[in-house]
């Protein structure tokens, strides 16, 4: 009876109640016409009765009343992880890309094109990852980069009608330059100063493609960009097939997020992955121990540029068309917040947070209006039940031990 | 004094308008322990970061191995045998304990050497090899502090800047960790730059040391001379 008799516990339950009034019945019960108690009071109610339900049972459980449940429950769940863990790691993969390969064929249009986007966003948020999550450098304007491969391919395409695999690594290097050019200036900065920095320069590539008329067409954005093409084979020969149905394109951004996966998995385990983390946790001691820090943290600039490079190469051959309000600072502070929610510097993390943060407002549309709010709601629980992120990163030991020694 | 692997001739440093050096001249011979001895603010610090590069002289000039520091870029200072223990410890938090020992040894190429390095540093530390897989932020004080000393060594240093290696350590720690930095010296032939406070037991460690006050160092001599120095032990040593 201790846990659940404490008035510790009842008075922060109750302070959580009154605080939870406040906030919602100024959203509810102000209205042009007067005050109004009666809905506000009905929808908190509810949320009281469901909370004090919750406090209820979680008291039990600390107290280790719900055991008769709990336990068989915790000993069923860990007879039925046990085969899994010992499934070998190639196996878990395989059944991931077994699922991803399947997808396109056993889901609908909508859910194909939310797909596409989660995928689009985990390109995205490993590129930034990169930047914030191993090298430590707080970037908030990291959304220009995906504008400048976007532009990159549209340009190249409606005036030059290049092809879009050619184009994938023209846009990635194109970023990549942005990067040095942007990570330049910024490099002697840290914290606070750095994250202001690269803010302004978000706005002012936004800026810059809104008014370049003569280039970008400005705010109009640019129409007929190509959708990928690929060799086919139809009816005994082969030819060039544009790739405009939805599965067709997931196929081509899951390739894309998977080179990605890759990439960023064998940057984070290479030797300059494990600089980056050293000039995160301390820049100076890092320079004592003979990392070349300015070299470094421009590469992380334009490693992070490169994937976001990618990731809108495509997403103007998705949309065949690119205007400068897809690359708000809307944009950057999501991306932001796909890294820190699913935890920095871990990959698995990141793809869980850019699928968090594109899946979850599409299951909350059945909130409509206040889908948002909710939205809001849940990613600050996110944050405060699990602070590291829901995947946190892992440390794995020595590289050495990986080599066999030591 | 030619023959000195490390030199400062004359050195004024100091960040923006505030002057912490102001004209430093010192000598190391290979193979010495020398301490520098001094106040808070004397500029004990910024003599050893002014030595690796990372707060460039503005007057005078550091010589390693007879050639100007100034013209070397920081970060390949290490990879020429001269490596600081900087003050504070600061080891890499979320880094495990092996991973921080490799990042000294991160210019290196001799992969067999590393790893008969690395077991070198763990026989001087056996705690860090318990320890190797635990973040590095999680060890306590004086683990922190052997593993500062065992990165660095992880870069095979010639001369090895400790900056205030007793810092917030119990006595006996501080005891152990001066033990090690003889032990260093005698086996390994590592010359010793050491910063400190405890300017007691710096002295009995060291042969030569430096009394350096607001930015000028204003005496040197072997370290039995200013143990005896009455002035010395009025000022440094509690007496």
């Amino acid at each position: 009876m201790t846990t659940l008799a404490s008035k510790r516990h009842w008075a922060s339950f109750a302070i959580g109640l009154v605080w939870f009034f406040f906030i919602l019945w100024p959203l509810m019960g102000i209205k042009p016409e007067g005050l109004e108690f009666g809905p506000a009071l009905e929808v908190w109610s509810y949320v009281a009765a469901a909370a004090l339900v919750l406090f209820v049972l979680w008291g039990l459980k600390r107290q280790g009343s719900l055991d008769f449940i709990g336990v068989p429950a915790a000993r069923l769940a860990q007879s039925l992880a046990a085969p899994v863990r010992v499934l070998p790691r190639w196996a878990l993969i395989l059944a991931v890309a077994a699922c991803a390969l399947a997808f396109p064929f056993l889901n609908e249009r909508y859910a194909i094109d939310v797909a596409i986007n989660v995928m689009v966003y985990i390109c995205l948020g490993l590129g930034l990852n990169i930047v914030v999550g191993l090298a430590g450098l707080l970037d908030l304007g990291y959304i220009a980069f995906y504008g400048v491969g976007a532009y990159t391919y549209a340009l190249l395409s409606v005036h030059f009608g290049l092809s879009f695999w050619l184009c994938l690594p023209i846009a990635a290097a194109f970023a990549a330059v942005a990067g040095c050019i942007i990570g330049y200036p910024t490099l002697r900065m840290r914290g606070d100063y750095l994250a202001i920095v690269t803010l302004g320069f978000g706005e002012i590539v936004r800026i810059v493609l809104n008014n370049w008329m003569s280039l970008t067409n400005g705010p109009n954005g640019i129409l007929g960009v190509k959708a990928p093409s690929v060799w086919w084979m139809d009816a005994g020969h082969w030819t060039l097939v544009s790739l405009r149905n939805l599965s067709g394109l997931y196929f081509v951004i899951l390739f894309l997020a998977v080179v990605t996966i890759i990439a960023v998995h064998r940057l984070n385990y290479s030797r300059i992955g494990r600089a980056w983390e050293a000039i995160r946790e301390d820049e100076t001691a890092a320079q004592l121990m003979g990392v070349n820090t300015f070299a470094l943290k421009l590469l992380a600039y334009a490693m992070g540029a490169v994937f976001g490079g990618l990731a809108g190469c495509f997403f103007a051959a998705r949309m065949r068309f690119v205007s400068p309000e897809s690359f708000t600072f809307m944009e950057s502070a999501m991306v932001l917040a796909m890294v820190v929610l699913g935890g920095m510097g871990s990959i698995p993390g990141v793809i869980l947070g850019a699928l968090a943060l594109i899946a979850l407002p599409e299951v909350f549309r059945g909130f409509e209006l206040y889908r948002m709010l909710v939205f809001g709601g849940v990613m600050a629980a996110m944050m405060i039940l699990k602070p590291k992120g829901l995947w946190p990163a892992k440390r794995v030991g020595g590289r050495s031990e990986e080599r066999g020694h030591a | 004094m030619s023959d000195a692997i490390l030199e400062l001739r004359d050195v004024h440093a100091g960040y923006g308008n505030i002057k912490a050096l102001k004209g430093v001249s010192l000598a190391v011979m290979p193979g010495e322990i020398v301490t520098i001895i001094g106040a808070n603010g004397a500029g004990k610090s910024t003599t050893l970061m002014t030595i690796c590069n990372i707060v460039p002289a503005t007057e005078g000039e550091v010589l390693y191995q007879g050639a100007p520091v100034a013209a070397v870029s920081p970060d390949r200072l290490p990879a020429k045998g001269l490596c600081q223990v900087p003050e504070g410890r600061r080891i890499f938090p979320r880094l495990t304990v092996i991973e921080n020992l490799e990042m000294g040894a991160f210019l290196r190429t001799d992969k067999d050497r590393v790893a008969f390095d690395l077991d070198k540093v763990f026989g001087f530390f056996p705690v860090l090899k318990e320890r190797k897989h635990q973040p590095g932020g999680t060890l306590s004080g004086g683990e922190q502090q052997m593993l500062a000393i065992g990165r660095a060594l992880m870069t095979r240093p010639k001369v090895l800047l400790l900056d205030e290696p007793s810092l917030g350590l119990a006595p006996l720690i501080v005891q152990r960790i001066f033990e090690i930095i003889k032990t260093i010296n005698r086996e390994e032939g590592v010359t010793v730059l050491l910063v400190e406070q405890n300017a007691n037991l710096a002295l009995q460690t060291a042969s030569r040391g430096y009394v350096l006050e607001t930015g000028h160092v204003v005496l040197e001599d072997t370290s039995a001379n200013l143990l005896a120095n009455p002035d010395i032990r009025k000022a440094y040593l509690g007496e």
